[in-house]
């Protein structure tokens, strides 16, 4: 080799390491700022999801313009923006690209974060996280994908219920914004025709503050700070003034409640199980014959939340999930197509492409991830921000989104449970795996229930991206298999029947007003 | 020849990777003007226990990870006082217990320059002063993102290092150096990974790494025995979390102690045998591994003329 050449290398190389920039811009950093493509102006006639009506709580009238008051309330604007550095600025483009995206994204984050298995105890055994004691080790909760899902839903749900009460009382006391009325005040964001009393933001942020409460108790310092930046945000930019946040936060606090009491009696609670119920379905499974699910872990580790198919649904009710949505019977463990399966998978794992192995880390999903209910939101709110929609459309289509990704969960779960089938790895120990093999039963995959609902409910939201969704979801789906945790039964039986609960959510989507 | 120590890297990288660097980049050692040292060269690691941040631990469902690296070493004697080192090594990992699947393939290639400016003889002893410039390129679009059984960090590195040799009667050394590595960014195939934060992009900033390493022993031409302490210590990064999957920008730091000899053949002087151990004392985010290494290398003259090894490297 030429001395020139290998130093001319090497210095080519160090030049071009050393240039790259390091920082990184993350997917929805330069979102544009929110300007509705239609405001929704009727959404306060949209079929609520709890609430009764959406008069339900009561938004007292805002006080009139030409009182002192609200000069007061416009010198706040003012002297905000008075005093208005890069922080503000970068702020406001922050949370100027909307309200339900970025609570969503920060929830994301929160089940990131604690999406963590418990660490075992000395003697073996696992300690429950425990909502009374969250912060002891282990740490509550664990965010896993059935808990994640259920966060999501009743976040969205809340939050869509919330905005239609919102929008009622914008319609009903018609308060131009602060830039409409005083026309010194200078707005920031997008200027609109939307009533601005009370806020929407604001009641966004009153529901998210009340529901992280519920479901990521240890992060009150956290979300407290984002709430307030959040609120903040809307007076600097001069599209709010405080007493609209005031009203909307209140009215969010209040619809929260109503969820929380839905939460605190849904069966969640229970669904960890107990010693007696884990040893049960794994004797009841082997005294059919069939080889029940154990534990690949060390020490074992009790499956995944068992009773989590009991959890209450929001589409369907608990018999049409047996009769009707529970998929048939996995093949037998003794039967020929079983063992085929099993071979199929012991050759993705000894074969798989370096392509099919970015496709099973792409969709992996696992340990300190959102999950895939998670993946999916962020897929959804990709497409949202260019569909340029109103925060209670986005609210209205994050809900439908999350019900079909909770409901998905309880009916796979469900389903792993009923069937309690062997992953791959148990029955050849010589499958090694892609991925992170998760601790509970086979039949059906998660990723796959999840991904079929979210693509019908999504496709049918943004029908030009339908195809796209559906082989996004295919994908998700063979991942598993293509991973060596999952048959392909588990993958095109959770397809399906995740197809089914979307189409639950599609005919809500039809008949709530919306569209 | 003077060749030993190779491998050095490779003791201080993450959980159960390694990168290992150029062979002879850590020591005073270089080849004449147009002598071309080359060989093949294995190293074996494992632990069992690993950092989980500053927590030592062990992992049930890995048991004890491994890796085995096959490498191809050269050094080429550009002038008496530059040389020029590459290293291709090929990894191989594997956990004893569970369920994930252990790595292997073509790492990354190294290329590193050796410079010494100043080479001043003071009474019984002479110092000497290195300055080295290198790099290395991933060979293979390998998997980073499944640690701790990757079999290298994707990451694009350049480096400098800055080395001073005392060498006394001929026979005793101490050598110490200090080494900067930057590191590129590096993008996994998921796009969005959690840190300390929640990341929305496939793109990983990497944290920069500093090194020092000091070696002292017997070295002649025949036989090269020294002791080694090396640190490696990342400029950022995050911990592993409580049960969590380590993760390719994790705050990876680990100090070893080891030996190495050199032996080169009497009989056939152009043909030498290298062996070391060593073990990582401490660490954080890193697995507390043993490493055992061995190469042959033979020496080819590549001028014209007849040429001798500079054996005395002074």
């Amino acid at each position: 080799m030429k001395p020139q050449s290998i130093f001319i290398y090497i210095l080519v190389l160090a030049c071009t390491a050393t240039s790259c920039k390091k920082e990184i811009t993350e997917q929805t950093a330069n979102a544009q700022a929110l300007n509705p493509a239609n405001i929704d102006a009727e959404a306060g006639l949209w079929k609520p999801i709890l609430l009764t009506s959406a008069t339900e709580f009561a938004v007292a009238a805002p006080a009139a313009t030409n009182l002192p008051g609200y000069n007061a309330e416009i010198n706040e604007i003012k002297s905000w923006q008075k005093n208005m550095g890069e922080q503000e600025r970068k702020l406001i483009n922050y949370w100027g690209a909307g309200a339900v995206l970025r609570w969503n994204e920060i929830t994301r984050g929160l089940v990131a974060k604690y999406n963590l298995p418990p660490y075992q105890n000395p003697d073996g055994t696992y300690p429950i996280p425990d909502a009374n004691n969250p912060f002891n080790n282990p740490q509550f909760p664990f965010a896993n994908p059935p808990y994640a899902s259920r966060a999501y839903a009743y976040i969205s749900a809340a939050v869509y219920d919330a905005l239609i009460a919102a929008w009622h009382y914008k319609k009903v006391y018609n308060r131009a914004a602060p830039y409409k009325i005083n026309t010194t005040v200078n707005a920031l964001l997008p200027t609109s025709d939307l009533p601005s009393y009370p806020s929407e933001d604001a009641t966004v942020t009153g529901v998210m503050v009340e529901m992280l409460k519920l479901f990521f108790p240890t992060e009150q310092a956290f979300i407290q700070q984002k709430a307030t930046e959040h609120k903040n945000v809307r007076v600097m930019a001069g599209v709010n003034i405080r007493s609209e946040l005031d009203a909307g936060e209140a009215l969010g606090k209040q619809v929260a409640q109503k969820f929380i009491t839905r939460a605190r009696g849904d069966r969640a609670g229970a669904a960890v199980g107990t010693p007696a119920l884990w040893q049960q379905l794994e004797t009841q499974m082997a005294a059919t014959g069939e080889i029940p699910w154990i534990s690949q872990e060390s020490p074992k580790r009790p499956p995944m939340l068992p009773l989590f198919g009991r959890v209450r649904t929001w589409l369907f009710d608990s018999s049409t999930m047996v009769t009707t949505i529970r998929p048939k019977a996995p093949p037998s463990t003794k039967s020929e197509q079983f063992k085929k399966e099993t071979e199929e998978v012991l050759h993705y794992s000894k074969n798989a492409t370096r392509q099919e192995i970015a496709i099973v880390h792409f969709w992996a999903d696992g340990v300190a991830t959102a999950t895939p209910p998670g993946h999916w939101n962020a897929i959804a709110a990709d497409d949202f921000i260019s569909q340029r929609y109103s925060e209670v459309r986005w609210a209205r289509n994050m809900a439908l989104l999350n019900m079909s990704l909770m409901d998905a969960a309880i009916a796979c779960w469900d389903a792993k449970t009923f069937y309690f089938n062997p992953r791959p790895s148990q029955v050849n120990p010589a499958i090694k795996t892609i991925t992170g093999l998760p601790n509970f039963p086979s039949y059906t995959s998660g990723h796959s229930t999840f991904s079929g609902a979210a693509a019908t409910i999504l496709g049918h939201i943004i029908p030009g991206r339908k195809q796209a969704y559906e082989n996004m979801a295919k994908e998700a789906s063979l991942s598993r298999l293509y991973g060596a945790i999952h048959y392909r039964s588990d993958c095109e039986e959770g397809l399906k029947c995740g197809n089914a609960i979307g189409a639950y959510a599609i005919t809500r989507a039809r008949t709530d007003g919306a569209e | 020849m003077k060749w030993n120590k190779l491998f050095l890297l490779q003791l201080y990288l993450c959980i159960g990777i390694t990168q290992v660097s150029a062979q002879t980049d850590m020591d005073a050692i270089l080849m004449e003007k147009n002598a071309f040292c080359v060989g093949p060269g294995y190293s074996y690691s494992s632990w069992k226990n690993y950092w989980e941040g500053t927590k030592k631990r062990e992992n049930l469902n890995l048991g004890t990870v491994s890796t085995q690296t096959f490498a191809i070493m050269g050094n080429y004697g550009i002038s008496n006082k530059l040389n020029a080192l590459f290293n291709i090594p090929y990894v191989v990992t594997k956990a004893s217990a569970g369920t994930l699947k252990g790595q292997q393939g073509l790492q990354d290639l190294s290329l590193m320059l050796k410079y010494r400016p100043i080479n001043q003889k003071i009474g019984d002893a002479r110092l000497a002063v290195f300055g080295l410039i290198g790099g290395s390129l991933p060979m293979t679009n390998y998997l980073a993102d499944f640690l701790p059984l990757s079999i290298g960090l994707r990451s694009k590195t350049a480096m400098a290092r800055l080395m001073v040799d005392y060498y006394y009667n001929s026979k005793w050394f101490a050598t110490a150096s200090a080494t900067y590595v930057y590191r590129s960014n590096i993008e996994l195939d998921r796009n969005s990974y959690y840190t300390d934060r929640m990341v929305l992009s496939n793109q990983v900033e990497m944290p920069n790494a500093t090194s020092f390493n000091i070696r002292a022993g017997y070295r002649t031409q025949w036989l090269i025995a020294e002791a080694i302490l090396n640190n490696w210590t990342t400029q950022g990064g995050f911990d592993i979390t409580q049960n969590n999957m380590p993760f390719p920008s994790n705050r990876m730091n680990a100090t070893a102690v080891g030996v190495n000899m050199k032996y080169v053949m009497k009989r056939l002087p152009q043909l030498s045998l290298t062996g070391g151990a060593s073990n990582v004392i401490a660490g954080r985010n890193v697995g507390q591994s043993f490493n055992a290494n061995a190469a042959v290398f033979y020496v080819l003259d590549l001028s014209k003329k007849e040429k001798k090894v500079n054996t005395s490297n002074n």
